[in-house]
């Protein structure tokens, strides 16, 4: 047979629309960004290390953390991409707007990195090392993307995979850098109280 | 104690961007025949079955049941594993398992992908996590290029030393009919002069996307000699995954969970120096910088000496340890066939049936799978029973 003769099976446009589950530490994280437009993370009893986002267990150590730990907004490019191809995004089933810069930042205070956006796509114009900061939507819009602890108490996440996108991206604050591979982590910031504030 | 295990036989297509003459199970079958025509068996020989492919891929998940007639899995013990880019070695590592705990004799290990089925970055978009990776990711290509940009400022490694590697992948794979690179060199210039997909990565710094599958028979002690003139003996095995998040891999350090995996099977298998000691290594590297930075992580070389090391030409057919004699991962890239395809080309180098891939006088094999949340899989193979 010839290719043309060679049939292929499409499938209509379809639409499965899913909801997950962003959990007690995910809520505040949320919570706190739209309150204060600053980020939380949580240290673990075990090595210490503060991971952002906060989550419950520590992987390595397999131990629960709850002392959450207030960071600011600002940080380091570790590593980034400008992303200049186009795909299928899933979370929309639109494609992704190119060119964007695909980062990972080390929040100050935190001892790993958070993956977002930054709005540099010049290479020229950005390098591994330099500081940043994050933008935030309105408070009010970010209500709009993420749904908070209900009457119920069950935590809904409306915004689906948007949920990150209360933060808008990351800026460029200072083009001057030091030896990022020398940076360590500024160490402990202000803590909470916990997660137990949460657990009503 | 568990039991000796060799590999006896491999089989794979002939690897291309679309294979529209076939359905996904009419793939398989291809690459099971071969590999048990390599072996001189037949589907009544197979005492059970492990298959593997990307979740989400062709938007068929329960592939294990889908693809019992081209399996040959009618009727007998088969499981799906699917871990990713990992996948591959994770149905290989899985059927060592099966032979090693003594309730298998003779095992068969299939992977494969229709990449022409779905959107590849789409589809692989969906491993990260919805809520706090998702949005800014943007699959494999991106998010290699992140681990690049900071391996370049680290050490100072440039473009032009990753599209060495890019150009020494394809040359290999002018050596291998199946690669669906095959009858297509290309030049450092070709490289450099190829659009930038996401910065530092170029076109020809990235695998394509294949339709392909492979297929890997393992035998027990006792049984595999009996069959094969010369087994592929395993060695050791090791995995190593390391995080969920993405932000949990610190790019600054080397490829952590193959420096783990690494020792761990060196130590299991006695090597000392693994670019001594190996005599090929088919090592899943699905972009340019992989083969500059994770031969750091294998101990090929020191942290910052990868680019010094390929081009003085240790990694090319003939120098001391030559890397991927098949074209690797950046020459054929049916993603849940392409970890079992560094294994299946370990176990031909040690059969001795690579024919002009064939690297001289091979007693030792190293094979890797790298997939998912920066993990690392190891399979080293020899000529001797462990």
């Amino acid at each position: 047979m010839t290719s043309a003769q060679l049939l292929v099976g499409t499938s209509p446009d379809i639409g499965m629309p899913y909801e997950w589950s962003v959990g007690i530490y995910g809520s505040v994280f949320f919570e706190e960004m739209r309150q204060h437009q600053r980020f939380v993370g949580i240290r673990c009893p075990q090595c210490g290390k503060v991971r952002v986002p906060p989550r419950r267990v520590c992987g390595p150590c397999f131990c629960e953390m709850n002392e959450l730990v207030i960071l600011p907004s600002s940080g380091r490019i570790v590593a980034f991409s400008i992303v200049n191809y186009p795909f299928l995004d899933p979370a929309t089933g639109q494609e992704r707007p190119v060119p964007y810069t695909y980062g990972y930042i080390q929040i100050d205070g935190a001892d790993n990195i958070f993956s977002h956006i930054i709005n540099e796509t010049d290479a020229n114009k950005i390098k591994v090392g330099m500081r940043v900061q994050a933008v935030f939507k309105d408070p009010q819009e970010m209500e709009d993307n993420v749904g908070f602890v209900q009457a119920t108490g069950v935590a809904q996440a409306t915004g689906v995979a948007q949920a990150t996108q209360d933060i808008r991206y990351f800026e460029i604050i200072e083009s001057e850098y030091t030896d990022a591979l020398d940076t360590q982590p500024s160490g402990r910031q202000q803590t909470s109280e916990g997660a137990k504030d949460y657990e009503k | 104690m568990a039991r000796r295990v060799a590999i006896i036989g491999a089989g794979q297509t002939h690897h291309r961007s679309r294979r529209l003459d076939v359905n996904g199970r009419e793939m398989i079958y291809e690459a099971v025949t071969r590999a048990l025509a390599d072996c001189e068996l037949t589907l009544a020989d197979i005492d059970a079955i492990v298959i593997g492919n990307m979740d989400h891929f062709e938007s068929i998940n329960s592939v294990d049941t889908w693809s019992v007639e081209g399996s040959g899995g009618v009727m007998k013990p088969i499981m799906k594993v699917t871990t990713g880019g990992t996948t591959g070695t994770s149905v290989a590592i899985a059927a060592y398992y099966h032979v090693a705990s003594g309730l298998f004799d003779r095992v068969l290990a299939i992977g494969w992908e229709k990449n022409s089925e779905s959107d590849t970055t789409g589809a692989i978009v969906t491993c990260s996590d919805p809520i706090w990776d998702r949005y800014s990711y943007s699959g494999a290509i991106p998010s290699l290029a992140t681990e690049a940009s900071a391996y370049m400022e680290k050490y100072g490694a440039t473009p032009e030393d990753a599209a060495y590697v890019a150009v020494r992948e394809r040359t290999h794979a002018q050596n291998n009919p199946y690669a669906h690179m095959y009858g297509r060199p290309i030049t450092l210039q070709d490289v450099m002069d190829s659009p930038v997909l996401a910065y530092p990565i170029r076109l020809l710094d990235i695998c394509p996307r294949t339709d392909g599958a492979a297929a890997v028979i393992f035998a027990a002690e006792g049984v595999a000699e009996k069959i094969s003139p010369q087994p592929a003996w395993v060695q050791a095995v090791s995995v190593r995954h390391t995080h969920t998040w993405f932000g949990d891999v610190d790019q600054r350090s080397g490829l952590e969970s193959l420096q783990r995996a690494s020792q761990e099977a060196y130590a299991a298998a006695g090597i000392q120096n693994p670019a001594e000691d190996f005599s090929v290594a088919e090592l899943y590297l699905p972009y340019s910088y992989a083969g500059l930075k994770w031969i750091e992580a294998l101990g090929f070389c020191g942290p910052g000496e990868g680019p010094r090391f390929v081009r003085d030409g240790h990694t090319n057919m003939g120098g001391k340890i030559p890397v991927n004699p098949s074209g690797g991962v950046m020459s054929t890239n049916c993603i849940g066939a392409t970890a079992l395809l560094r294994v299946a080309e370990a176990a031909i180098q040690v059969m001795g049936k690579g024919e002009k891939r064939q690297v001289p006088d091979v007693k030792t094999a190293l094979a890797t799978g790298f997939g998912g949340c920066w993990w690392s899989d190891v399979m080293i193979l020899g000529k001797e029973k462990p």
